[in-house]
């Protein structure tokens, strides 16, 4: 059992194992941070890549993703800072431009991280001030029982971490930039892949890309 | 470890005998050098040689003809060094063919110099100025370069003739803590970019837990526009291989490792020869020079994408991973490659290394400024007249550099702006010209030092073409792994793309300065913290230009094909020429009913030709922005024409 150590968010003090990212110290005592790439069961290697976790740090001089940052003992963290909501607002709005919005015909709705975040930061769904781009990449529906519709993805890796974790490993990234996306070697078919349909991947999908379907 | 202390020396001193025969050996004759690094290639550099050999065997002359590196002056290439006894070691430059057989025929045979074709004498003489003559020399400051061009890089005894590898036996009678010191009160700040003292990233990895370490030359050079590295390793490979070497006996590696672009196969040759050669003298290997010092180097090829720069990303690569960068910390000096403590440092950080050993600290403080010690070694590209590399003292300001070194700009333009530290730099205006070239003062001005690319643009160049242009490589090269630089880069690219295209909206300069903002706060790596500078200083600067395109519709610099129209000038335009006419690839000028060319504005497809082509004593074709001009030309020369008709 790791060593207890003391922090502040937000003003409450809680108690967290030292060492811990403060991303799931936060989150185990009821407080919310928005977060999509973090993978709780590799919590020693953060992607840090979806930039929505930042917080302020008590002598940082500026904004830390949570998910990087190791606590210690007197750490002294806010969640909400004016910079802090200017980021977490950009990078919600990129990904959210980027992102198929269909919310009412969406296997996740109701239970979308995306429609989370907004909720608890009262961001807009839709962007403001940015245009919609659209991907238009083809839906993979070649695995009874498993849809993958690369358009909705966030690019968060927690697919790509389940099915290495859980499947048969048949899933990750290729292209840089961005033409970056998810998908299997060679690019072909799920169902050529290796795929079992195991359904990791849409268990872990936090935005409905990867679903199961009924 | 004394008497190990006697082992190296004595076995040095026998390897420095060698080298030094070998090096008076070559001056026992003439001797001809001949610039065949890359750029010198380039120019011919390899039928150059050719020709100089056929030369000097078809007159049956005694001449040692070696093949050096570059020695900065790439504007001249190829470039030639003649050493004739009785006289002055001359630089030839635009040695182009023919020329250089007549040179040496004149030169070898005759005693004529040629100094019609030379560039400059290397040393003092009553005969020719030499390069400290020119305003060039007056700033210029030779530490890393000072070998490149002068000696063979593919023979190691020229180099340990020279003073080669002694700083490295003099490190091996030193503690790491002794040469970690030195390197620390040196003031050494790491010339990647960053600028990051170079000996606390060192004395942290030797601090650093685990074992083995590793130490990483970061030769991953990949900003349009620069060749530093690429040229040093070409011209002086042995003196980053000292440098890695030092570094490792500093902070307790025993293997090393080159990270060179696939795309530099010269400089991958070079290395690769060096480290063998090294190997094979006792320079590298087990128990160094008998000291029980172990360490070797190994070449590792990248496979071109511009992000392995970063440090993270180059060892994800090197361990078989997509080369994307991570989080840090941890820093890679505390868990670099395979999770051990490792340091990287770039080509010339290293290459003062051995500089440093050989001269001592204070020396090197005495160059430069004193938050920015040394020299900064540039490579000089775009509209300046010297294209080429050049190394000054740090805090010598821009205009000496652009305006002394590189003696203004070509074709007689007027200076626009300099775009120094490739994409991740910006671009400075005239009146930024005083600022002193260092880490500090550039990064004030909204530049950055970065690795050493410096771009010189002059008022034919539109600055939002220009960040448009460096923003769609960011964007290429973006890994494409957080949001701010995917997404980001992304949709500022589209806004650039629809402002050159006449299609810019009111606001889109506040859309861009704000998207710029987070994503320089919010990007996991240096790639996209940095992208959008080259799009923020061209707005700070040269805003006009932005409002011009956004509101007029016009591109100022004639440069954005979309915001331009060609135009026949009714009043210079010849009649009976022609020479448009048969440019034009598209058939788009005839002539109108009194035979002067008129350009069909449909067909054109603004190649330049037709400008190109027309006589410069006529100077008929004109760019004209916004397009539209074109049809009031032709309403006002139509109508000329009736009063005059009238008449």
């Amino acid at each position: 059992m790791a060593e207890k150590v003391t922090i502040t968010i937000d003003g409450r003090t809680v108690s967290a194992e030292a060492g811990e990212m403060l991303l799931w110290a936060a989150l185990d005592n009821g407080i919310y941070i928005p977060h999509l790439c973090a993978d709780r069961e590799d919590k020693e290697n953060p992607a840090a890549s979806c930039r929505l976790c930042f917080v302020e740090v008590q002598g940082r001089p500026v904004p830390v993703p949570a998910c990087t940052l190791p606590v210690s003992e007197g750490l002294v963290i806010n969640t909400r800072s004016e910079r802090v909501d200017g980021l977490v607002a950009a990078a919600f709005e990129l990904l959210m431009s980027n992102h198929k919005l269909d919310c009412k015909n969406c296997p996740a709705n109701g239970n979308c991280e995306l429609q989370r975040i907004a909720k608890e930061r009262k961001l807009r769904l839709k962007p403001k001030n940015l245009p919609v781009l659209e991907r238009n990449l083809p839906v993979d529906n070649s695995v009874a029982g498993l849809v993958y519709d690369p358009n909705k993805c966030v690019l968060c890796g927690r697919c790509v971490r389940a099915c290495r974790r859980g499947g048969n490993a048949v899933l990750g990234f290729t292209r840089r930039g961005y033409d970056r996306v998810v998908t299997t070697f060679g690019d072909v078919p799920l169902a050529e892949s290796g795929c079992s349909g195991c359904g990791e991947c849409a268990g872990a999908c936090p935005v409905g890309a990867f679903s199961v379907q009924k | 470890m004394s008497n190990n202390n006697a082992v190296a020396a004595a076995a040095f001193a026998e390897l420095q005998e060698t080298a030094r025969e070998s090096w008076e050996r070559l001056r026992e004759k003439p001797l001809i050098l001949i610039g065949a690094a890359t750029c010198g290639r380039a120019a011919g550099a390899l039928s150059l040689l050719e020709e100089v050999k056929n030369e000097i065997n078809r007159l049956q002359l005694d001449a040692n003809i070696i093949e050096v590196g570059c020695m900065g002056h790439c504007y001249a290439e190829p470039v030639m060094v003649i050493y004739n006894a009785g006289f002055p070691a001359i630089c030839y430059g635009y040695v182009k063919e023919g020329v250089g057989a007549r040179i040496v025929r004149d030169f070898l045979t005759e005693g004529d110099p040629g100094i019609e074709f030379a560039l400059a004498a290397l040393e003092p003489n009553d005969l020719f100025p030499t390069f400290a003559d020119f305003p060039r020399g007056v700033h210029e400051n030779k530490i890393v370069l000072e070998q490149c061009g002068f000696i063979d890089p593919q023979n190691i005894d020229h180099y340990i003739a020279t003073g080669g590898y002694a700083a490295l036996v003099k490190a091996l009678e030193m503690s790491p803590e002794a040469i970690i010191e030195t390197i620390k009160s040196s003031g050494l700040r790491g010339r990647g970019g960053a600028g990051f003292p170079t000996g606390v990233k060192w004395e942290t990895c030797r601090n650093a837990p685990g074992t083995p370490k590793y130490v990483i030359c970061n030769a991953d050079e990949g900003d349009p526009g620069a060749f530093m590295d690429r040229t040093i390793l070409e011209s002086n490979p042995h003196l980053m291989v000292e440098g890695l070497a030092i570094a490792a006996r500093a902070v307790g590696a025993e293997q090393g490792y080159v990270y060179i672009r696939a795309e530099y196969p010269l400089a991958v040759e070079r290395v690769t020869l060096a480290v063998q050669q090294a190997r094979e003298k006792g320079l590298l290997g087990n128990s160094i020079l008998g000291t029980g010092f172990n360490f070797d180097i190994e070449i590792f090829q990248g496979s071109g994408a511009f992000v392995c720069g970063e440090e993270t990303a180059l060892i994800a690569s090197m361990e078989g991973k997509p080369g994307i960068p991570r989080h840090r910390p941890p820093f890679p000096a505390v868990s670099g490659l395979w999770g051990k403590p490792t340091i990287i440092n770039n080509v010339k950080t290293l290459s003062y290394v051995p500089h440093i050993m050989k001269n001592g600290a204070e020396w090197f403080k005495s160059i430069g400024s004193e938050k920015n010690p040394g020299t900064a070694i540039f490579a000089l590209a775009g509209k300046v007249i010297n294209t080429g590399l050049a190394e000054v003292p740090m805090s010598t300001t821009l205009n000496e550099l652009i305006f002394d070194v590189g003696s203004g700009i070509a074709g007689g333009k007027k200076f626009k702006a300099v775009q120094i530290g490739g994409p991740s730099g910006g671009c400075l205006p005239e009146t930024a010209l005083d600022t002193p070239i260092d880490f500090d003062s550039l990064t004030g001005a909204g530049a950055m030092m970065g690795s050493g690319g410096m771009v010189v643009l002059d008022e034919d160049d539109c600055m939002v073409e220009i960040a448009r242009f460096f923003l769609d490589f960011t964007q290429k090269e973006s890994c494409g792994k957080c949001t701010f630089c995917r997404l980001g880069t992304k949709h500022m690219l589209d806004v650039l793309e629809r402002i050159t295209r006449g299609q810019g909206r009111p606001g889109d300069i506040d859309l861009l300065q704000e998207l710029a903002a987070k994503v320089k706060a919010g990007s996991l790596c240096s790639l996209g913290k940095t992208a959008p500078n080259p799009v923020l200083s061209t707005i700070k600067y040269f805003r006009d230009e932005y409002e011009a395109h956004i509101n007029e519709g016009r591109c100022p610099s004639l440069m954005c094909k979309d915001l331009i129209a060609y135009y026949i000038l009714p009043d210079k335009c010849e009649r009976s020429c022609d020479a448009c006419v048969g440019s034009c690839p598209v058939e788009a000028i005839h002539d109108n009913e009194d035979r002067i060319k008129v350009i069909d504005q449909k067909k054109c497809v603004k190649c330049d030709s037709c400008m190109v082509a027309c006589p410069p004593q006529y100077k008929a074709v004109v760019k004209l922005s916004p397009p539209h001009l074109v049809q009031e030309k032709e309403k006002e020369y139509r109508e000329g024409k009736k009063q005059w008709q009238k008449k």
